[in-house]
């Protein structure tokens, strides 16, 4: 057993929160095509409250803190956060769009043990990039600012979201990459609008774009591998929980309202008025994530995908049923196999196109929506 | 778990010192380590975490040794003492602990 496989263990069989994401802000300098957040800033945490969750998180055991937003930066406390975080012992992880990350700043993220940067590239190209960004200039400002972290020595991930106005881009973003030394990942989810609104869902890409995505072998590694047949159900499966959401991570807002994870806006508490370890301890939604074995899911637990399927509890709540199926990742089950999943036959359909095209696709989130990426695929080394 | 062995240290009196680029947190009685330089993981036992707590450049190994170490485990003191000069030579060698023969303030 792997380190962090042991220490994941030990956080789920001792209830602790190993891992928190932590929006700053959702007010940003980009107006990414596909964001699902309103950048809207008014009553977020002030300093003293964010150092006050902070210490609140260190507390109760958080040893992995990611850093986002909106764009992080846009914060002219930003540093005087991270500087407080590290002080407390944290693992910081910073998510930003780098655009204004100058020598200054790379320097201080340097000086403060950031472990990593995660920056998202759309593009390899000005006009595709800043055509997504909706700023222009804004991809040779990003990648200045991956140029300079990468000179200060830190650990950068470059981060593309495929969706239909860069999907002939993938490849040159990877070559980027590659170029600045940084690391690389590609996800094709898009999720709704906090506010609901669904419409972005129409800058996924297509099942047949998504199924060659999936049979690329420099983007999946071992396409046999990453597309075999599901294996049979067994006791540990059904016995199993679907994700880290609620077990071992949360989410803490601008706000401070605490949710299971940034793309399950299921509030469970505000650490304004409530102790982070008592909400995560004592929360009613906590407890009833936490009790969702796969045994308890309606329609997943006879699915032959179950053990492989990459279901969100977060996108199936925002479905409707937090123990319900997750559709966009039936259609990947399928895509991925050609075996159609238990949801699919359910409803009639066993062609990955007209159950993407279908109306019953993702259907009306019932209340906000997050997403941040849900497959991630690292390239081929 | 760190197991490895190092050569003694030569000054007589060290202070130990936890270096800033690591993050660090307590789970279950054992401290988990990761560097924020390369991002490796470690996990110190029982007895490595009391030294790793009592870290603070200005409490010299001996002492924390003594007060720490025998108090909590009824050992003898030169064998902790061996022991734990070989502990943190290993944890400074990975680039986690900072060892000097004057004290200094530890701050992350």
């Amino acid at each position: 057993m792997s380190l962090i496989t042991d220490l994941n263990r030990k956080a789920l069989d001792r209830g602790v929160p190993l891992s928190v994401h932590l929006d700053v802000t959702y007010r940003c300098n980009e107006r990414c095509e596909h964001c699902y957040l309103e950048h809207d800033g008014d009553g977020e945490m002030s300093t003293t409250e964010i150092k006050s969750a902070l210490d609140q998180l260190a507390a109760a055991g958080v040893f992995f803190l990611t850093i986002s937003g909106g764009e992080p930066l846009i914060r002219p406390d930003i540093f005087e956060i991270i500087e407080y975080a590290r002080s407390l012992g944290f693992n910081v992880k910073l998510k930003t769009n780098a655009i204004l990350i100058r020598e200054r700043e790379a320097r201080r993220l340097r000086e403060l043990n950031v472990e990593q940067v995660q920056i998202s590239v759309y593009s390899h190209r000005a006009q595709v990039h800043d055509g997504i960004s909706k700023v222009p200039g804004s991809l040779y400002r990003t990648i200045r600012g991956i140029r300079l972290l990468k000179a200060h020595g830190l650990k950068v991930t470059i981060a593309n979201v495929l969706m239909k106005g860069n999907l002939d881009d993938a490849e040159g973003v990877r070559q980027l990459a590659k170029e600045v030394g940084a690391h690389y990942t590609l996800d094709p989810t898009i999720t709704p609008m906090m506010n609901g609104d669904t419409s972005l869902l129409a800058l996924r890409i297509s099942s047949e774009s998504l199924r060659t995505v999936f049979t690329d072998s420099t983007l999946v590694g071992s396409v046999e591998e990453f597309c075999a047949p599901p294996t049979a159900i067994d006791e540990d499966t059904l016995e199993g929980y679907p994700c880290s959401a609620g077990h071992t991570a949360a989410y803490v807002s601008p706000w401070g309202d605490v949710y299971p994870c940034v793309q399950f806006p299921l509030t469970c508490g505000n650490v304004r008025e409530q102790n982070f370890l008592d909400i995560w301890k004592n929360s009613p939604q906590f407890n009833e994530v936490r009790a969702i074995r796969g045994k308890h899911l309606t329609t997943c637990s006879s699915c032959s995908h179950l053990g492989s399927c990459t279901r969100c509890p977060g996108l199936a709540w925002m479905e409707g049923n937090m123990r319900g199926p997750s559709t966009a990742d039936c259609e990947k089950s399928f895509i991925r196999t050609n075996i159609p999943t238990a949801n699919m036959l359910k409803r009639g359909y066993t062609d990955a196109q007209a159950f993407a095209a279908s109306d019953d696709t993702m259907l009306q989130p019932r209340l906000r929506g997050a997403s941040r990426p849900l497959i991630q695929i690292l390239p081929a080394r | 778990m760190i197991t490895t062995v190092a050569t003694p240290l030569a000054a007589a009196t060290t202070y130990i010192t936890r270096s800033h680029a690591v993050a660090a947190r307590e789970l279950a009685g054992e401290m988990m380590i990761m560097s924020a330089t390369d991002s490796t993981l470690f996990s110190l036992n029982e007895t490595a975490t009391l030294i790793w707590n009592a870290a603070d450049g200005k409490t010299s190994l001996r002492d924390i040794v003594e007060n720490k170490i025998c108090h909590e485990f009824e050992i003898d003191s030169e064998t902790a003492y061996r022991d734990a000069e070989a502990l943190v030579s290993s944890l400074a060698s990975l680039g986690i602990l900072q060892l000097s023969s004057e004290p200094t303030s530890a701050k992350n």
